[in-house]
């Protein structure tokens, strides 16, 4: 098991390379911040040149790579164009997203295997099959109209709440946005979870235990929801890496401001410091919470083993 | 039975939309009682540099510097002049300008604005070394080519006289000069700024009508400005501060503004254009500002040069129907240009000679092209490429539009070609790999005819895209520049723009006009000749 968890942490340090050489060419690749950042007004050659010494910008791809991935070794992730340090940058913007991240987890966890189990246990009943009606739309309508009439019905109608967050972004005020984050994996997780309770539950453990006498309850709740969380369990881990990633749309719908409106910021200037630190920083979340995952696995399943 | 659940499912589900949408019908504004007495939320984009004048050219950072600095003028909503710190300004011959500013006027930190604090950031502003984005604004000041390319630090044409003077010598002579000073990049600094550039940009000591709140800027969050007391000029603040929400999305912005959490909204969202007046009830003004569009049409493109290309330049205008996209894509919200400035400038006329080019003519355009095609033939298969980022609102929709006019008008095969950002638009343009027409556009950076002109148009000019030159047109802006007054040199300006219709480096589409709206819980929002919100004199009523 150590060695397993070893192996799997030296796998990490490629993964972070790749990552973030692939994305320091993307950025890259676009083409030369400069010529966007004088707006289409006029700029002299000499301010040109000195700006691009500034962010090495004059220097060929590797060796810009180089000094970015040098600096990086001594945790120093840049400067943006207005002067600030992207450490900062992403210390600040991390938290916001990390609370979005968990509240949208926790509520697909909580609703959706309650909703399944329920759907699960009476399967094909009114429960079961409005569950079933109410998961494909909301699986089928992209993230940011849902965000928005979300935004619209919730946040102006009816007023319930604000329909942007407000400069605190507090656990109040992404309610609604954490809601909408985590819909679309919550009717996956209620489509996961009921699938599971209801082949367990025609299970010969499941049958054996019910002709040992025991209740029903302690057979739903003991054998079957048990052995039918593992899956589901995976499923959450994985998802929040996703949740980092899907943030980036919802983020800007609400208005909180957390990485994702930091990366869109930054793409949309070609700001490469910000760009390439804010998706290492996901790529990291993404490959940990992986890894998590699969150690899970092993402790909840003893059938699993690692060596 | 199986499908009766399932339709039993689809049953509940429309009633509980239903009964969301039902809720949704009655709703109040106005209620909005938590904000605080009297300070205005406003809608801001966050600042692409520190909150330097000289670094700040974008409107995010924009909206900001113009409220925190006093420099020696201020432009009223119409773009005239107002006094800030100026006393005078004043030259014999449109060349060697003195400069008197008022006495007693303090920074933030109590140190006194002096003529050296101008003429600091002014070098400072200039000099390569420190890439300042607007380092162009002091292109025409004597010594600017040595403090740009060879180390001099300081413009050999500007002088301190004493505390409260200073001079101003330029390469040449310009009549408008003074017009120039209201613009961000000609504000004093204190001597502070000068330790640390860098921190300063971050929270800045600073003259204006209002400043920073202390830890004032959260980045991507908010940006807050209290009056500052110790301001005298004609902008005095009507409200208790101004406190800008920053958003990357304005339909989220938008959505704000419609729940009253938002005070002011300086921009519509392309989607709400068609309904936002209605929406906000009279909370909404449309003014046309100090902007325009234009296509470019580069001079180093062998078809549009010569006799033929001039045929082929008028051909194009003519055959677009800038009308009917202004009323179908941007529901109304534009003017028909009938001119290469814009109609808010001193000096504007809508009556130039040459302007008919603009109207629009297709049996017209069609027979110009024929002509053109006479002299030396289109050739065969060649598609008229119009260039655009289509990351810019509407731009993917109004091109789409011209080109679907230029096939049917002209029987040319003509095709959008889309770059993903301006960044790589303006590269192209950069390196002049432009392989056929392109999307252009100037916002004045102060209200002058000549800004519209001089950096688009003039030979080997920042801003000239097309790179146009002519030896005429350049000689009637030097007469301009030379002329004993504002009016005067307007004549002149116009007179360039005769030259400016027949040889078209450009074609004029429209002038932009600005949409905001406000919340129930302020009054008194007027935009600018630029198309700002004038913030300082929003009252907002508790």
């Amino acid at each position: 098991m150590l060695m397993y968890t070893l192996r799997r942490v030296l796998h990490m340090v490629p993964v972070f390379f790749g990552a973030t050489l692939l994305v320091y060419f993307l950025v890259f690749a676009t083409g030369d911040p400069i010529a966007a950042l004088s707006g289409g007004k006029p700029m002299s050659d000499a301010v040109e040149a000195t700006l691009r010494a500034q962010y090495n910008l004059d220097q060929p791809f590797w060796v810009q790579y180089g000094i970015y991935l040098k600096n990086l070794l001594t945790l120093d992730l840049g400067t943006t164009f207005s002067g600030q340090s992207v450490n900062d940058v992403v210390a600040r913007a991390m938290p916001v997203t990390a609370r979005l991240a968990v509240m949208a987890l926790a509520i697909e966890a909580i609703f959706g295997v309650v909703f399944g189990v329920f759907a699960g246990l009476r399967k094909g009943g009114i429960f079961d099959s409005t569950v079933l009606v109410l998961s494909l739309v909301v699986i089928s309508v992209p993230t940011f109209v849902l965000g928005f009439v979300f935004q619209f019905v919730f946040g102006v109608k009816l007023d319930w709440t604000s329909p942007t967050v407000g400069p605190d972004a507090g656990w109040g005020d992404l309610i609604l946005p954490a809601t909408v984050l985590g819909l679309v994996s919550l009717a996956y997780v209620i489509r996961l979870s009921r699938t599971q309770i209801a082949e367990n539950l025609s299970a010969d453990f499941v049958r054996t235990a019910s002709a040992k006498g025991l209740t029903r309850g302690r057979v739903v709740l003991v054998h079957v929801l048990r052995n039918s969380l593992i899956p589901v369990i995976t499923f959450l881990g994985a998802d929040l890496g996703m949740l980092m990633g899907g943030a980036i749309v919802t983020e800007g719908v609400f208005n909180v401001p957390g990485i994702g409106k930091v990366l869109f910021d930054a793409i949309k200037i070609g700001e490469s410091p910000t760009v390439v630190a804010v998706v290492s920083v996901m790529v990291l979340v993404f490959v940990v919470a992986n890894l998590a995952v699969d150690l899970l696995y092993a402790l909840l399943d003893p059938r699993i083993r690692y060596a | 039975m199986r499908m009766n659940r399932v339709l039993k499912g689809v049953a509940v589900t429309s009633a509980l939309a239903l009964a969301l949408t039902a809720c949704g019908g009655t709703s109040e504004g106005g209620e909005g009682g938590e904000a605080a007495g009297g300070v205005v939320t406003a809608h801001n984009t966050e600042p692409q540099n520190g909150l330097i004048p000289t670094s700040t050219n974008e409107v995010g950072g924009g909206r900001v510097v113009d409220l925190i600095y006093q420099g020696l003028y201020s432009y009223d909503a119409d773009g005239g002049l107002q006094k800030e710190l100026a006393e005078s300004v004043e030259s014999e011959d449109n060349i060697t300008w003195t400069i008197k500013i008022k006495e007693g006027a303090t920074f933030s930190d109590g140190t006194p604005v002096t003529a050296q604090s101008f003429v600091d950031a002014w070098n400072y502003g200039a000099d390569s070394d420190n890439a300042q984005n607007s380092s162009y604004f002091f292109e025409t000041v004597k010594g600017y080519a040595q403090s740009n390319d060879d180390g001099a630090d300081e413009l050999s044409g500007l002088t301190v006289v004493d505390d409260h003077t200073f001079t101003v010598e330029l390469l040449g002579p310009e009549a408008d000069f003074p017009q120039r000073l209201g613009y961000s990049a000609y504000m004093p600094l204190p001597e502070v700024a000068f330790e640390d550039m860098q921190a300063f940009g971050q929270a800045p000591v600073t003259n204006g009508p209002y400043i920073l709140a202390e830890d004032g800027w959260k980045h991507e969050v908010q940006i807050e400005l209290v009056p500052n007391e110790d301001y005298e000029g004609p902008r005095e603040p009507a409200n208790e501060g101004i406190t800008f929400t920053i958003f990357d999305n304005y339909d989220a912005a938008y959505n704000s503004l419609l729940s009253n959490e938002l005070d002011v909204l300086g921009e519509m969202p392309p989607s709400v254009l068609a309904n936002y007046q209605d929406d906000l009830e009279g909370r909404s003004v449309s003014k046309a500002y100090a902007g325009n569009a234009t296509m470019v049409i580069p001079n180093y493109i062998e078809e549009f040069q010569g006799e033929a290309g001039q045929l082929r330049r008028q051909a194009i205008s003519m055959a677009i129907n800038r009308e009917q996209i202004i009323e179908q894509i941007f529901m109304g919200t534009k003017e028909v240009a009938t001119e290469f400035t814009a109609p808010v400038l001193e000096g504007y006329s809508e009556d130039i000679p040459g302007n008919e080019v603009l109207e629009y003519n297709p049996e017209k355009a069609k027979e110009l092209w024929e002509e053109a095609d006479a002299i030396s033939p289109w050739p065969e298969d060649k598609v008229l490429k119009y260039t655009s980022n289509t990351d810019g609102a509407g731009n993917k929709e109004y091109i789409e539009a011209i080109t679907n006019q230029l096939r049917t008008n002209l029987d040319i095969k003509a095709e959008l070609d889309a770059k993903a950002t301006f960044k790589e638009m303006r590269n192209l343009v950069g390196e002049d790999g432009l392989e056929g027409v392109s999307r252009a556009g100037w916002k004045g950076d102060y209200p002058s005819l000549y800004n519209f002109l001089g950096p688009l148009y003039g030979t080997g000019a920042g801003a000239n895209d097309g790179r146009y030159s002519s030896e005429e047109f350049d000689a009637k802006l030097q007469e301009g520049l030379e002329a004993d007054s504002v009016e005067d040199a307007a004549v002149k300006f116009n007179e360039a723009q005769e030259i400016l219709f027949q040889d078209l480096p450009v074609l004029p589409l429209w002038y932009q006009a600005a949409q905001a709206g406000w919340s129930t819980n302020v009054d008194n929002v007027e935009l600018g000749w630029d198309g700002k919100p004038l913030y300082h004199q929003i009252t907002k009523g508790e």
